[in-house]
């Protein structure tokens, strides 16, 4: 047990080593909810070293909706809501006081109990706990974060969730192109391919244990399968010409994804996993690409045919012909609908720069909610609160959030290299 | 980076070493894989080789990008010789074979870019067929924007970008 315990602690202690990604509130609400995370009470050594309560507050802070107090203001530290002088912290201005302990429970496994004080009424919240094993402490920290932004904003908090991007180093035209998987604040970065020749559009599969992506590493482009934790890949798709733009049908089964073929014409297609058989969805002379599929079944696609690139709109099985959807502008590309459906993230032209826009479908109001002058690859969050996409500073490569209504943006920056193609993961179970 | 990653299995290997035991999910075996091996081959692992070859010399010859003008996949009027060079030389050549490989600038989304790239492969493959090059001797690859031969984001960077690079074959 005592060997177990070292080892944890050195592999925690290096964690921060790899941590690539550091996040930066850009823009926030005007008045962010003041919130006072006291210290948590700890399990030694079970915890190894982490500080659960500065989890907590990164993540609630990352959100730009919260403020939290610095421990050095913090006239007590209790551990209990029972202790929390309501008034006291009142004087403080503080608006919410979160309070907990972590305890060592049989098996390994370490449990984290958190109270919410609501200084205003005095109210008191019990929980969220949540149990895991001690190595995944941090996850536990974000999912006990997650409970507690539902508590106060009405709104599932995405912080126990992944996000998947493509690392790109060196200066062309010799440059190693990288795709990894890290937990949402960016910490425990894990490399799960590497290639001189570029990997491209990474897509989670609805259960977030598998990645499809494209790879170029023989030349040519295939689309592959890729399980998260095993490393198991598998090329699904390496037809003549193009092989691109995956992404997951809602029910994990098929993959949508571009074919070019020898005449390089590119249409959508589904293609079932299991079986292999491929099911073509347009026929057009133009550039069909970018196919993502709603819960109800229907899909998005970024095409020319009109003459510039726009969103269309199809239902597999029925004859009718595709619909516009978007005409605002004179370039919409790479749609990604919404978790509930009804609203679709694009990129748009706005003012001569390419930005990130969100439809909303009844309506068809087509709002700009970022402010750079090259981003791209817009992806939801699960709980379709944030969006993160790729924009540029400094000529390099960074990864950016946006709050849906455009109110919020923070920024995912890299130590070194150039990220992009942001996709972030499901809820996980 | 390259630096972190291999401290990292350098800490992966002393983990081993130490005797720890391997990382837990954190979360139950996952459910059958939505997928199987039967669609697809299993991976090399490993890059192909190097497969071109220096191709033919040349004033003419030894020029072997063709340059695009912004959201344009035909052949400029300055890039014309170029092309009837190499068509001429293959189509005297039957055997040799050549893998047009198509970009696009950064500008806009990256799949669409793809496309456009592959445009400009296409007309490419087109030009040189047309003056006798036989089909067999033809391929494509487009890199979309994922390739840049100029690092930078302004029209000369753009312009060197836009191309379709004609790769002889070994």
């Amino acid at each position: 047990m005592r060997k177990l315990a070292t080892c944890l602690l050195f592999m925690v202690a290096a964690t921060p080593a790899f941590a690539q990604l550091r996040l930066t509130i850009t823009e926030g609400v005007t008045d962010p909810i003041a919130i006072a995370i006291v210290p948590f009470a700890r399990a030694v050594p079970a915890d190894g070293g982490l500080d659960v309560a500065e989890v907590i507050q990164r993540d609630l802070e990352s959100t730009g909706r919260f403020k939290g107090m610095a421990r050095n203001d913090m006239v007590f530290k209790p551990t209990t809501a029972a202790e929390v002088d309501s008034p006291g912290w009142k004087q403080q201005r503080v608006d919410y006081v979160v309070v907990g302990r972590v305890t060592s429970q049989p098996g390994g496994q370490v449990r984290i109990d958190a109270e919410l004080v609501n200084v205003l009424t005095g109210q008191r919240v019990a929980g969220p706990y949540s149990m895991g094993a001690a190595a995944n402490l941090r996850n536990s920290a974000h999912r006990v974060a997650d409970a507690l932004f539902e508590k106060i904003i009405g709104v599932k908090g995405a912080f126990a969730t992944r996000i998947a991007y493509v690392s790109v180093d060196g200066k062309p035209p010799s440059q190693r192109y990288e795709l990894y998987v890290a937990d949402s604040d960016g910490e425990n970065r894990v490399r799960i391919l590497a290639s001189p020749l570029p990997i491209m559009s990474p897509a989670w599969s609805p259960d977030g244990e598998w990645l499809a992506y494209v790879s170029f590493e023989r030349r040519v482009s295939a689309i592959y399968v890729q399980h998260r934790r095993t490393g198991k890949k598998s090329m699904v798709s390496a037809r003549a010409g193009i092989n691109g733009a995956p992404s997951y049908s809602p029910d994990g089964k098929k993959l949508l994804i571009t074919l070019g073929g020898s005449n390089g014409n590119l249409d959508v297609y589904l293609l079932e996993l299991a079986s292999g058989q491929l099911t073509r969805l347009t026929d057009d002379p133009g550039i069909d690409t970018e196919a993502v599929m709603a819960v109800d079944g229907t899909v998005y696609f970024t095409s020319d045919r009109s003459g510039s690139p726009q969103i269309y709109r199809l239902t597999p099985g029925s004859s009718e012909r595709p619909k516009r959807v978007t005409f605002t502008g004179s370039y919409n590309a790479r749609p990604r609908v919404s978790p509930d459906g009804k609203q679709l993230a694009v990129l748009t032209q706005a003012d001569g720069a390419y930005r990130i826009g969100i439809q909303d479908l009844a309506s068809g109001n087509l709002q700009v909610l970022s402010k750079g002058r090259q981003e791209e690859s817009p992806s939801f969050a699960p709980n379709g609160a944030m969006l993160i996409f790729a924009g540029r500073e400094r000529g390099q490569g960074v990864l950016q959030t946006v709050s849906v209504d455009g109110q919020i943006s923070a920024r995912l920056a890299a130590d070194a290299g150039e990220v992009r193609e942001p996709v972030w993961g499901p809820f996980l179970p | 980076m390259k630096k972190l990653v291999s401290i990292s299995a350098l800490l992966g290997t002393l983990a081993l070493l130490a005797g720890c035991p391997a990382k837990k999910p954190d979360v139950p075996p996952p459910p059958p894989a939505p997928t199987s091996d039967t669609t697809g081959v299993e991976d090399p692992s490993t890059t192909v080789g190097d497969d071109t070859t220096a191709g033919p010399p040349g004033e003419l010859l030894n020029q072997r990008i063709v340059y695009f003008d912004f959201d344009r996949s035909d052949i400029r009027a300055d890039s014309q010789t170029i092309v009837n060079a190499h068509a001429a030389y293959l189509a005297k050549n039957p055997a040799q074979k050549v893998r047009l490989e198509g970009h696009a600038d950064e500008r806009g989304s990256r799949e669409y870019n793809i496309g456009l790239g592959e445009r400009r492969g296409q007309a490419v493959r087109r030009a040189l067929a047309l003056q006798g090059v036989a089909e067999t001797q033809l391929s494509t690859v487009s890199y979309g924007e994922e390739r840049p031969a100029a690092a930078g984001s302004d029209e000369q960077a753009y312009g060197l970008n836009r191309r379709v690079e004609i790769v002889y074959l070994k």
